[in-house]
């Protein structure tokens, strides 16, 4: 099993290479100029070109290339365009902040599908089955932004009971586990588990069904089971199906709450990303597209890797 | 020889919003300890079906039953949810057509009998983990140490019928109930495993019910055979008897319709039409269509079981 995850390790390697590549030429094939973002329109030739060579813009593309895998592979991710900090800072504390918005929205997505996931394959009367279908139709239909306007003007407008954005209160420097952050969390999450719930809810019933209908379950019954015997057996066996559809969603949460986190002025990736789009701030972009995939690619192994452990059919060669 | 299973006018009726389907219609059949009944038929008439019905494994909201199924005196259609679930694997367990599918396929075969070890006598992980041991030594897999480790996939399909037998014998059950266990197999291995449901069904002096569409594999292990066409027992007699004076018209074109030696270049027997819907429930003799033999009194009332011989009844008007 280690050696399995060592060599999967390894082949992650071309992967990574070939991210880093695409993730440079991305941001260059973009049409506009990173340093026109900086310096008034009217800003002589000669300011212009020294900051060209300042950032090494200058320079023929594949020269920049190296240079910049050079630096990103030390962990200098350079500094950033528009606040002059340096980027490996902005990003490290923007991930930070995403990553626990994404495991309570994730954790929150994944408890409640496995719970309405297994009552609907479970349930004999078709009333649990219809709402629990609509519920997850529902979660996976609703834009979730307009969710999230929806739930701050009920919650933070009307009933005043939640804050509507931010991470925490006025002062807050970073996020720690306190009752005025873990509130400012509550919608954010709500919002971002939508998605996710519908998505997973479908692929729990609908694999949790499949396998109550097969034959070892009649097997569990006959050599006298215990209802949550066979419930565990159904479960292990229906688990590889849904983790991998888990592990695409918890993804699409780190990469894609860019609505999200601008709707919650949440500073994570996503409001980071947006800002720099709208900056035009290209390490801050590389370098927050860059830490994205490279975490979405360990997500992957972990889920293959959490898959091969429950399911011995799945080959390890 | 005492009677230790008794069913009487068992009928088990499936009910679905679109249709319903009356799979078992009135049978009544005893099982000595020791002895073992055959139950021989084609697909849908029902065998599978009563078969599983003696432990109550038809999804229960869909399944209407009526009759009575009596092991030792308790009756198993009135039993609560939690009794019938003591009963399963221990005093009744069953083998399956498929042990590629009967077996769970992300847990070891160990892991498999050691929890039905742990269900039925208390016993711990290790207890119940030598035990399972000792039952695959039983059914003579080799190796048996590693094969507890051994997920079913891992096994051949002759490995894997032997450890679900080892599973069902892993509590001492009083009654065997093998639903078609060899029809997945290769012809090799399929007598390899039918002697060896003989020689433990002797050791452990078990009632077995052996439910086969095989006319061969039934004679070869039963003491008694029942053949099933429509949901109804329609002859049944001791497997001699069966074998040399069939009664009913349809156990002898069953019989007619096998292949035995120095039948090269001979027209094989068969059976013309097919068996009739099960959706509605019949006025007359079921298999009257069919009948080469066919009378007016065959539709006008459904015939009854009737004894021609001791240990030998036909549902047939012309049985003598």
């Amino acid at each position: 099993m280690l050696l399995y995850a060592l060599r999967r390790l390894i082949y992650l390697i071309p992967v990574a290479f070939g991210v880093s590549l695409l993730v440079f030429a991305l941001v260059h094939l973009a049409p506009g100029d990173p340093i026109s973002a900086i310096v008034p329109p009217d800003a002589p030739k000669e300011v212009v070109d020294k900051l060209k060579e300042y950032y090494g813009f200058d320079q023929p593309l594949p020269v920049q290339y190296l240079r910049w895998l050079g630096v990103t592979l030390t962990g200098d991710l350079g500094t950033s365009i528009g606040t002059g900090r340096s980027v490996a800072a902005e990003v490290g504390s923007a991930f930070g902040n995403t990553i626990i918005l994404a495991i309570a929205a994730t954790s929150l997505a994944f408890t409640l599908a496995v719970i309405l996931g297994t009552a609907a394959a479970y349930a004999k009367s078709r009333v649990v089955d219809r709402l629990v279908t609509m519920i997850s139709l529902i979660g996976v239909s609703v834009p979730h932004f307009w969710l999230a306007i929806v739930l701050v003007i009920i919650f933070a407008v009307e009933l005043g009971v939640l804050p509507p954005m931010g991470i925490g209160p006025e002062n807050s420097t970073g996020w720690t586990f306190d009752r005025a952050h873990l509130a400012h969390m509550v919608l954010p999450t709500i919002a971002l588990s939508v998605i996710p719930l519908g998505v997973v809810t479908r692929t729990v019933r609908s694999t949790v069904k499949e396998t109550l209908s097969m034959e070892f379950v009649t097997a569990l019954q006959a050599k006298g089971m215990r209802d949550s015997r066979i419930l565990f057996h159904v479960l292990k066996n229906a688990a590889p199906t849904c983790l991998a559809v888990m592990g695409l969603q918890a993804g699409n949460l780190i990469g894609g709450s860019i609505l999200i986190e601008t709707v919650f002025a949440w500073p994570g990736t996503g409001f980071l990303l947006n800002s720099a789009i709208f900056r035009r701030d290209l390490p801050i972009l590389q370098g927050t597209t860059l830490v994205l995939a490279g975490f979405f690619m360990l997500l992957n192994l972990t889920v293959d890797i959490i898959q091969t452990m429950v399911d011995p059919r799945i080959k390890r060669g | 020889m005492t009677n230790m299973l008794q069913v009487r006018d068992l009928h088990v009726t499936f009910v679905t919003p679109d249709r319903t389907v009356h799979a078992v219609n009135g049978v009544s059949f005893d099982l000595a300890r020791g002895e073992t009944l055959g139950i021989l038929g084609e697909s849908g008439s029902g065998k599978s079906v009563t078969l599983r019905s003696i432990l109550r494994l038809h999804p229960e909201h869909r399944t209407r039953w009526s009759g009575s199924i009596k092991l030792e005196g308790d009756e198993i259609l009135d039993m609560a949810p939690r009794a019938l679930s003591d009963l399963r694997g221990q005093r009744v367990s069953m083998i399956f057509q498929e042990p590629a599918t009967a077996f769970d396929p992300v847990f070891t075969i160990g892991q498999q009998i050691a929890e039905t070890v742990r269900r039925h006598t208390g016993k711990s992980q290790t207890e119940s983990m030598k035990r399972a041991k000792d039952l695959l030594e039983m059914v003579r897999i080799p190796s048996p140490a590693q094969r507890l480790k051994a997920y079913p996939h891992e096994m051949s399909g002759g490995m894997r019928q032997r450890a679900m037998i080892a599973l069902a014998l892993s509590c001492n059950p009083t009654l065997l109930l093998a639903d078609e266990p060899t029809t997945a197999l290769d012809a090799t291995v399929q007598i390899q495993v039918l002697l060896l449901i003989r020689e433990l069904q002797r050791e452990f002096n078990l009632g077995v019910i052996f439910v086969t569409h095989d006319i061969g594999v039934a004679v070869e292990v039963s003491d008694r055979i029942g053949v099933m066409y429509a949901g109804k027992l329609v002859e049944m007699a001791p497997v001699e008897r069966m074998v040399d004076a069939p009664q009913h018209p349809y156990s002898r074109g069953l019989l007619a319709s096998t292949v035995h030696d120095g039948m090269r270049g001979q027209r094989l027997e068969s059976i013309p039409g097919a068996p009739p819907d099960l959706a509605e429930v019949p006025s007359g003799c079921s298999f009257a269509p069919r009948c080469k033999f066919v009378r007016p009194d065959c539709t006008a009332a459904v015939p009854s079981l009737r004894d021609v011989e001791a240990a030998h009844a036909v549902r047939c008007v012309l049985a003598a």
